[in-house]
């Protein structure tokens, strides 16, 4: 009887497709609509965030441990990437006193 | 019943403040409204029964990532106020791609039937003991490869960091 009320009530898993395609969209745009490096930077990491939390929504309805363990595995990455990334924004900024990334076309030669 | 309001209201804060992350002038306030939204992001988790990753998100995104966030916009005194800006038409472009991309994964799954078959509030595998006999067994060698990722990425950094002396 719990168990028939329990997955009566279960959140559908189309909510969080939806949920997460949402995010994932604001992160796109976040990227094609800003200058700011530092800002760029935040959407990708809600880009990321909104693929973890559908890898772990799918993980839990599918009762399959592969699915959190690769969402640790893309949080570790992440980490790695931030520091990495905010480090070449210093070194950028420290060579052009500015993180508008239109000023790195002079990467070009 | 109620983890299903709590599923909107999330949701709703979540995305409310990822849309003021971009809209926010100055990049300290898009940081604290991304702090926001890794938080109401470890709820989706909890809600998941996924304590384990909950945890692990709260420790590596809101404790690290955001120092490191914080850090630079204040070391590097970034908190100018739009100081510059894409034009109004490349705005608008930017947000006509996104939405369009939006339209086009929701339409993609809406003609795909997900089954919702296990329910996540009885599932037992995010847990940390469920989790870590997983992770330590068959998930070792990528855990121990993950170690020197990080090192490299700690070496990288510092060397960028380093100021050179001539």
């Amino acid at each position: 009887m719990e168990n028939t009320i329990a997955q009566f009530q279960i959140i559908p898993l189309q909510y969080y497709i939806l949920f997460c395609s949402a995010l994932f969209s604001i992160g796109v745009i976040g990227v094609l609509a800003k200058r700011n490096a530092l800002v760029i930077f935040m959407s990708v990491e809600l880009m990321l965030n909104s693929a973890n939390l559908l890898l772990t929504a799918f993980s839990a309805y599918r009762n399959d441990p592969a699915g959190q363990i690769f969402v640790f595995f893309i949080m570790v990455v992440a980490a790695a990437e931030v520091a990495i990334g905010l480090g070449l924004l210093v070194v950028v900024y420290r060579s052009t006193h500015s993180i508008d990334i239109n000023m790195l076309n002079r990467l070009k030669w | 019943m109620f983890s299903t309001y709590l599923f909107f209201f999330l949701s709703t804060v979540a995305l409310i403040s990822a849309v003021m992350v971009l809209l926010s002038k100055k990049p300290i306030h898009g940081v604290l409204y991304l702090t926001l939204t890794f938080f109401t992001l470890a709820g989706h988790y909890i809600l998941l029964n996924a304590q384990f990753l909950a945890v692990v998100h709260i420790i590596v995104y809101a404790g690290a990532i955001m120092v490191l966030f914080l850090f630079t916009v204040m070391l590097l005194n970034l908190n100018i106020e739009g100081e510059f800006q894409k034009s109004t038409l490349m705005k608008f472009v930017a947000a006509i791609a996104g939405g369009m991309l939006f339209l086009v994964l929701i339409g993609t799954l809406k003609s795909f039937d997900v089954a919702t078959v296990g329910n996540p509030e009885l599932t037992q595998i995010g847990l940390v003991k469920n989790l870590g006999k997983t992770l330590y067994s068959e998930y070792l060698m990528p855990f121990e490869l993950s170690s020197i990722l990080f090192l490299s990425a700690m070496v990288g950094a510092v060397m960028l960091g380093k100021t050179t002396k001539k």
